[in-house]
């Protein structure tokens, strides 16, 4: 189906929304699409994809808020999720995090003031024999201690 | 029915109800904070637990459907508890400020707070949500109140189809929220206060009733909105103050709906809820004026007055032209004057324009004075420009022009066909009926070049070109004959004349009338199969095997055309060769515009019918309503309509006007030629509520009441008599327009020695007796028997229940008559002068000639002034911005406004609402191609040409 009317949005998304704009499930489809593409949920693009597709703003909002995996601010360039599944709990996580947090001067689902680094807690990355885990990007830190926070996150330092 | 066992007592319920549902209607009242009646159950609160036999745990009795067998118990100790905890949950996080709270009383978690004696929390949270929200003048968000029920979210997506309200978030941070929280503003808020309606608690809050009182001091006055035909009913919260002489006072704090209402349960749309505050405003007209020229002329004062300016529009203050004198100065000029023309020119040189802003008792006396006194049939009214063609056509067909069921119906249709009505804008209420019923399963069609908000919603948008939507409906009309969906058994038994309309039918294939309209003939016969089928959207009739029950609406749209009669004609041969008639849900329904356009009609304010549709031309109901009037003579021809009046007065041949409560200046076609008509009669009476427009131009005019300072009935669109109360005092000297009328009627039957006339009415009620007398159809319909849910006509006595559904069994005519029609198109096509077509119409903020709607706060500052809907495309290509001016330019005048650019309108097309008198778009439509049955003018299609103020040189593209 054509487009039937002026859009900014790139041709390849445009033609994902409108096949499965009537489809059951379609929200999160097309969310997770956008998010590909873009890393995150601009606003204006989020304005654009209710429009052509007929959905409610705020509903899409709704959805975007309640999903961790959803971001409506741009992510850091790295992101750095700490695992906080029961083992990686029981064995310092919470640590990890406020050591990360502190060093970052950032909150959790926040992004640093360079945009570095996103900081995220996620639940059982799968490697519970190395808790507490640590996933930069597609890197993992196992067995990782407060103290090799900033170790770890020279690796990712720019043009240090 | 279901039978079930709440607390140990057998009760009886409706199938499909919850065990909620059956508790509250046996007067067992659960605990609950999420359920609402008019909303579907969502089960979060947690408060309304039951034990059901058979069931293991507490369920929710607000989720669970009632069953045959059921035995439920809603009270033992451990419901109980787990209430209580909820409840101090619910407060845990809740600002306890009861003692300044202006929810206080109507809130029901106070309720139950004090039903379950929690005077504090054991819990201590922080406050969670904290956002206050300002941002709009009618409502205010404070979130610290929210108790995160979700009905307003349900509210907004189920019944207004708004869609502007969500949950956001999760956890503490969990909020009730726009999309990126933006003000309410820039979301799809249509400021409808539904959600403000069904919140519990003070979350949201009619800014307008803030800081006026708590809940039990306010007065509570029922009554009826006359904003739309809808004729929603509601309560008017007031309170007493003291006016500027220490006088005590009724003064309206709000607007609030209540359950019991007919046509609209608690919901009301915008203008009902926030649109009332014209009524206090200072320039309302307190006093009878008198043009200073006349008064002079009169001897009334002795000034040397300042003769009136160029034209009235641009007088800076035009009570300036204007002298206040005493009511009987003012009446006794005016029947003078009256009275003279009509002695030296002959009756019909008197023309008067009766109001469907005004009840049913001031129409009836109007046509009454008209008729009765000057033996004119010369009366009509603004009915005329936008359902005349309706009453012509649905009278041809099935011999009773309105609409055939009631609104309610259209909830439990299984599908909705739409054509030229904006329903959600026009008949906002209607359009939540429509909404409730698509998230039924309803299908829904819509025929409309436009694309409005429903057809966004719609299974099937045939967005046929301007003025080709007749060529649609034949379309579907062959498809229906060629395959055989047509009911045979009702074309047999309750029709006549099909054979030679089938047989029409011939002269257009689908593909050409898709190509004529511009549509996919594909689309054309899904349409079809779906209408003729009242097939739902997953596929079948809610009603098992056979057909469902499909309905029309259709509103100016339709009717506003050179063709509008035949237009009509045409949906009704679609109905009746489908059945789709004479039956719950389903049926052929005209959405009237304003608050008692069908009470205007029904009462004889049109030149061709006395009150209760009785032809003037039928010399025995004409001599027996002649009777009833003491012997009055009344013209035996139908008189002249508006346009025709228009041109009458124009030419000289009308030489004196009364014009009671409408505004042609904005409202008619052509207004250069309105202004060029009224300006050339030697004598015009307006009475109003405020200077209109046309109030301006005459030599006396009349201060009237409004329906809030009035008793009297309204008719609404579904022939529902409904009874306004008076809510507040009326400013100044003003007086119902029927007594108005009646003063005027007494003293002109003194001139003219009409003796027997009866003019000494003693209220409204007194006058709805003697419609009673005169009008079959109101037969039954007088005001004591109102109060309630009022009665919809015909009611012939007063012991008959009234009429919902018209044509049951059998047609008011006997058979429905099948009409064929040729498609024709519009009068005026574009060309290459004036390439685009322009559409006219209404939008949801403001009503007809903006005279109340644009002195109210809120629906002002929603939209305070007029734009230009246009096509993106068209926009591009002539460099148009969005909100940037442009030029829009007829035959007949030109207009300047905003632009509002999109998708709403194809290309080659704009579309202009008529209620701004700064940016008329009746300067541009035509009043020379009138319906030739119906004389309604077509204000829905004429060329125009569209042109950037902003661009060098002139451009102009068309499609
Ligand atoms: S005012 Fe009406 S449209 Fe606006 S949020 Fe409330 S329910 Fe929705
Ligand atoms: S604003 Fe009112 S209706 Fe909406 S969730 Fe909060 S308490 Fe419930
Ligand atoms: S729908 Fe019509 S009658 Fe109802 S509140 Fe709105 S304007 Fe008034
Ligand atoms: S709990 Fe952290 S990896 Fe499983
Ligand atoms: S009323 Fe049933 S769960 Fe809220």
């Amino acid at each position: 189906m054509a487009v039937e009317t002026r859009t900014t949005l790139p041709d390849e998304l445009c033609e994902f929304i409108l096949e499965w704009k009537h489809r059951p499930g379609n929200l999160i489809m097309i969310l997770h699409r956008v998010q590909q593409h873009y890393k995150y949920l601009p606003e204006p693009v989020v304005d654009e994809v209710a429009r052509l597709a007929d959905l409610s703003l705020a509903q899409i909002y709704g959805v975007a808020t309640f999903y961790n995996f959803f971001n409506l601010t741009p992510p850091g360039k790295h992101r750095i999720a700490v695992c906080m599944g029961t083992a990686c709990y029981l064995k310092g996580a919470p640590a990890l995090t406020e050591e990360l947090s502190t060093t970052l001067k950032v909150g959790v689902n926040e992004v640093t003031e360079d945009k570095q680094f996103s900081l995220l807690e996620v639940r059982c990355v799968g490697c519970c024999g190395l808790a507490p885990a640590v996933l930069v990007d597609e890197d993992l830190y196992g067995k990782l201690t407060p103290e090799k926070v900033q170790e770890m996150l020279d690796n990712y330092q720019e043009g240090a | 029915m279901v039978r079930l066992k709440i607390d140990g007592r057998e009760l009886e319920t409706a199938q499909g109800n919850t065990i909620l549902d059956a508790a509250l209607e046996a007067g067992i009242d659960i605990p609950r904070l999420c359920a609402h009646p008019e909303l579907t159950p969502s089960g979060g609160c947690r408060l309304c637990m039951v034990e059901v036999s058979g069931i293991q745990g507490m369920q929710t009795s607000c989720t669970l459907e009632a069953r045959d067998g059921m035995e439920v118990v809603t009270v033992t100790e451990e419901i109980e508890n787990h209430r209580k905890i909820t409840l101090d949950g619910f407060i845990s996080d809740h600002p306890l400020d009861c003692v300044t709270c202006d929810k206080a009383g109507a809130c029901e978690l106070q309720e139950l707070a004090y039903r379950y004696d929690l005077k504090e929390t054991s819990m201590h949270f922080e406050l969670g949500r904290t956002l206050f929200q300002d941002d709009n003048p009618a409502f205010l968000r404070d979130h610290k109140y929210c108790i995160l029920c979700g009905r307003c979210v349900r509210a907004c997506s189920e019944v207004v189809g708004a869609d502007a309200l969500e949950y956001a978030d999760r956890g503490f941070e969990s909020h009730i929220a726009t999309a990126f929280d933006r003000p309410m503003e820039e979301s799809p808020c249509v400021f409808c206060g539904s959600c403000v309606e069904v919140c519990p608690t003070a979350a949201l809050m009619t800014k307008s009733r803030l800081r006026k009182g708590r809940e039990w001091e306010l007065g509570k006055v029922r009554s009826v909105c006359t904003y739309c035909g809808v004729g929603c009913q509601m309560e008017y919260r007031t309170r007493q103050v003291l006016d500027a002489q220490g006088k005590s006072k009724t003064e309206i704090v709000s607007v609030n709906g209540f359950p019991e209402a007919p046509a609209n349960g608690v919901f009301l749309c915008t203008k009902g809820r926030y649109g009332w505050d014209y009524i206090a405003k200072p320039d309302r007209l307190d006093m009878p004026l008198i043009r200073k020229d006349l008064a002079f002329e009169l001897g009334i004062t002795r000034e040397a007055w300042e003769l009136p300016g160029d034209s009235p529009l641009k007088v800076k203050d035009a009570r300036d032209n204007f002298v206040p004198v005493s009511w009987d100065q003012a009446l006794d000029v005016v029947a003078d004057r009256l009275a003279k023309t009509v002695k030296e020119n002959g009756p019909d040189s008197v023309g008067g324009l009766a109001s469907a802003r005004c009840s049913n008792e001031d129409n009836y006396t109007f046509q009454k004075l008209m008729r009765s006194e000057f033996g004119t049939n010369n009366v009509d009214h603004c009915a005329r420009l936008c359902h005349a063609s309706t009453v012509a056509g649905l009278a041809k067909a099935f011999g009773s022009g309105a609409m055939t069921n009631s609104i309610g119906e259209v909830r439990h249709a299984d599908c909705i066909f739409i054509t030229g009505s904006n329903t959600s804008e026009a008949h906002p209420v209607i359009g939540y009926e429509v909404t409730r019923a698509l998230r039924k399963g309803a299908s829904l069609i819509v025929v409309d070049p436009r694309r409005i908000p429903l057809a966004r919603k719609a299974t099937i948008h045939l967005q046929a070109k301007s003025g080709t939507d007749i060529w649609v409906f034949q379309g579907m009309m062959r498809v229906i004959r060629d395959e055989k969906l047509a009911d045979e058994e009702f074309i047999k038994t309750r029709t006549e004349g099909f054979e030679l309309f089938a047989s029409g039918l011939e002269d257009v294939t689908v593909e050409e009338a898709a190509r004529v309209a511009g549509v996919d003939a594909e689309d054309i016969r899904r349409a079809a199969r779906i209408y003729a089928g009242g097939i739902r959207q997953e596929g079948v009739s809610k009603y098992g095997e056979g057909r469902g029950r499909s309905t029309i609406l259709y509103s100016m749209g339709i009717t506003q055309r050179s063709n509008g009669t035949e237009l009509v004609l045409t949906l009704a041969n679609l109905a009746m060769m489908c059945g789709m008639i004479g039956k719950e849900s389903s049926g052929v329904n005209p959405l009237r515009g304003q608050g008692n356009v069908q009470g205007a009609c029904d009462l004889g304010a049109l030149p061709n019918v006395l009150p209760g549709y009785q032809a003037v031309t039928d010399d025995a109901l004409r001599t027996t309503v002649e009777k009833k009037w003491g012997g009055a003579t009344i013209p035996n021809k139908p008189g002249l309509t508006i346009v025709e009046m228009m041109r009458a007065a124009e030419s000289g041949d009308i030489k004196a006007m009364f014009i009671m409560g409408e505004n042609p200046m904005i409202s008619d076609p052509n207004i250069t030629h309105v202004e060029h008509s009224l300006r050339t009669l030697p004598f015009l009476v307006v009475a109003d509520i405020f200077l209109t427009e046309t109030a301006q131009l005459a030599h006396v005019v009349l201060p009237a009441r409004a329906a809030l300072e009035k008793v009297g009935t309204f008719t609404n669109t579904e022939r529902r008599v409904q009874l306004s109360r008076q809510v507040v005092a009326a400013p100044g000297e003003a007086r119902e327009d029927w007594r108005i009328v009646s003063e005027i009627g007494k003293r002109v039957a003194k001139i003219l020695g009409h003796t027997d006339t009866r003019w000494d009415f003693r209220d409204s009620a007194d006058v709805a007796e003697e419609i009673s007398l005169v009008s079959p159809i109101y037969g039954g319909i007088v005001h004591e028997r109102l109060p309630g849910d009022g009665l919809n006509w015909p009611c012939p006595d007063k012991n008959h229940p009234g009429t919902p559904i018209l044509h049951v069994g059998q047609f008011k005519r006997g058979k429905g008559a099948f009409t064929p029609v040729t498609p024709k198109g519009p009068a005026e096509m574009p060309d290459e002068e004036y390439p685009f077509y322009l559409g006219t119409g209404r939008m949801l903020y403001h009503y007809h000639t903006g005279t109340m709607s644009r002195r109210t706060e809120v629906l002002h500052w929603k939209q305070p002034k007029a734009y230009v809907e246009i096509h993106e495309d068209d926009a591009a290509e002539m460099g148009i911005a969005d909100g940037k001016p442009v030029v829009v330019e007829s035959r007949r005048g030109s207009i300047r406004a905003a632009a509002r650019v999109g998708t709403t309108v194809q290309r080659g097309m704009v579309f202009i609402p008529f209620h701004f008198r700064e940016a008329a778009a009746n300067l541009l439509t035509q009043d020379e191609n009138l319906d030739p049955t119906a004389k309604i003018p077509e204000l829905k299609v004429c060329a125009v040409k569209v042109t950037n103020p902003a661009a060098k040189k002139k451009v102009a593209v068309a499609s």
